[in-house]
């Protein structure tokens, strides 16, 4: 079972080094586990451009497709058994990134 | 065998076996909704033919081996629509086994799984009130004065989010099992209080269906989980509650305090059951956790024969144990009341007036000003707390008691 943990940011800084240090740890640890699937930082919503191309031609759109306070800032793809394992290993990464984390099934 | 009588089978296997009967599908197919499908389709089918066939000796049995065809047939029908992904769902069950004299009732499992704490609080009340409890979702929604549909959907919404992001099927481990437990009886405790003060002006003041159902879930996990020291306590503080129903509220439909109860109308053989859970507790000489110490409270009260005799510095002393493992403004309101059996209503006043921050919004916090104004002989003051009180309270006998107070003010 693999599940999305999503990074929700609302400040404007990136990760301090500290929280940088505490990430790698984090990581190191999903991977000796098992539980890595695959992880990333994402640039500010500001670099993100939504391209829509249902139409006849595709539209290119600067900036995020929702604008909003609160944003993703990054995410993990965790493998684990069920939930509780998903939410326990969760629980961890916000410590260690220090920012609230959003967990989701794929389907 | 009559009607009524097969009628009360029927009752009595829906009391005993629906939560057995859910959790063992559950646990065979992996899937709440089949398994509440199935186990309703069961009992509708007990309904019609126990009063032919008669009630079959063993009506757990019966239910369960029905229910599981059931099951299955619903599994073919929908086989045939789309054939992997039920497959792969009949096969979902990597539970290893239990270590023998683990706790492993599936029951448990059932109940750990409504509750829990990926789920919102009102979506474990309602799942474990119909998957544990066996309430339909009309009687759910009406408890909760909800619309039945929006009810259906809170439901269906919690049983798609349960399979879709696996939330386990399972008693969680040692290490999480006592804030997972701290969680269930959160859920019961509320299903209580909501019958014992229920809520909104076109209800009963008191719901017994909704206390009696809390009451039985608690009696479930105490058979269950029998070492637990707050499962006793919250089921020790529900009976002592319960105990007092008949005085609670008047013949004209008021809310009477514990100060003005008639005592001899008491449940003896509840208060019994009671105080045997609190001193069982207290031999066990581990440190109580908070439904413990609110039995605890409960069992001095109900030691009482007369309100002159209340040992009121035992309360305060169990009040100040409280406060320190639960410092809630709401244990500070509760611990003041009984400062002012002590040390008299200007002391308490004191103390309650600090809470105004926290507890302006709490119709409890005005009624307990009102009265200790009244007491220090403050009518004006008193009359102003009175009138917040009524504005802000639901309980239609505690409005009616409140209002009287008023209106009987110099």
């Amino acid at each position: 079972m693999q599940y999305l943990v999503s990074v929700i940011d609302d400040t404007a800084g990136l990760a301090t080094p500290d929280e940088m240090a505490a990430i790698d740890v984090f990581n190191d640890r999903l991977k000796a586990e098992g539980h890595w699937v695959f992880a990333g930082g994402l640039g500010a919503p500001s670099s993100a451009t939504v391209i829509d191309n249902r139409g006849e031609e595709a539209i290119f759109t600067d900036g995020p497709f929702v604008e909003s306070k609160e944003y993703l800032a990054g995410f993990w793809i965790m493998e684990a058994a069920d939930l509780d394992v998903a939410l326990t290993l969760a629980a961890e990464g916000s410590k260690a990134c220090n920012r609230k984390l959003e967990v989701r099934p794929f389907l | 065998m009559s009607v009524i009588d097969v009628r009360e089978a029927v009752t009595q296997a829906h009391h005993e076996e629906w939560a057995r009967v859910v959790a063992s599908l559950t646990r065979r197919f992996g899937d709440l909704d089949i398994a509440e499908e199935a186990a309703a389709e069961a009992f509708a089918t007990a309904v019609q033919r126990w009063p032919a066939d008669g009630v079959p000796p063993n009506p757990g049995a019966w239910l369960t081996i029905t229910a599981n065809r059931k099951a299955i047939d619903r599994i073919r029908r929908e086989n045939k629509r789309d054939d992997k992904q039920n497959e792969a769902q009949l096969l979902y069950d990597d539970d290893p086994p239990e270590p023998a004299g683990a706790i492993d009732d599936e029951r448990l499992r059932l109940i750990f799984t409504c509750c829990h704490p990926a789920l919102a609080m009102e979506t474990r009340v309602a799942l474990t009130l119909r998957m544990v409890a066996g309430l339909t979702v009309p009687e759910i929604a009406r408890a909760f004065l909800v619309q039945e549909t929006a009810m259906g959907q809170r439901i269906t919404r919690a049983k798609a989010k349960i399979k879709a992001a696996r939330i386990p099927y399972r008693v969680p481990s040692a290490e999480d099992l006592p804030a997972r437990v701290s969680g269930v009886l959160a859920v019961l405790f509320l299903v209580f209080n909501e019958g014992y003060l229920a809520t909104g002006p076109d209800t009963d003041p008191v719901r017994h269906d909704l206390i009696a159902e809390a009451i039985r879930l608690t009696r479930l996990i105490r058979a269950l989980m029998p070492e637990d020291g707050e499962v006793a306590g919250l089921l020790a503080l529900m009976l002592l509650t319960e105990a007092r129903r008949t005085a609670r509220v008047s013949a004209g439909g008021e809310l009477v305090t514990l100060v003005e109860q008639d005592r001899g109308t008491w449940d003896s053989a509840l208060i019994a059951e009671g105080h045997r859970l609190v001193r069982e507790r207290l031999a066990a000489r581990v440190a109580p956790g908070r439904y413990q110490i609110l039995a605890a409270i409960s069992a001095v009260h109900t030691s009482a024969r007369d309100v002159r005799d209340t040992d009121w510095s035992q309360i305060v002393a169990l009040y100040d144990q409280l406060v320190r493992i639960d410092p809630s403004p709401i244990i500070a309101l509760n611990r003041a009341i009984a400062v002012a059996e002590i040390d008299g209503p200007e002391v308490a006043l004191a103390a309650v007036d600090h809470l105004e921050d926290k507890l302006a919004g709490y119709h409890a916090y005005h009624a307990t000003r009102a009265d200790l104004l009244r007491r220090l002989g403050r009518s004006h003051k008193s009359r102003a707390a009175y009138d917040k009180a009524i504005e802000l309270a639901g309980n239609t006998a505690e409005i009616a008691a409140l209002t009287r107070r008023r209106d009987q003010l110099g």
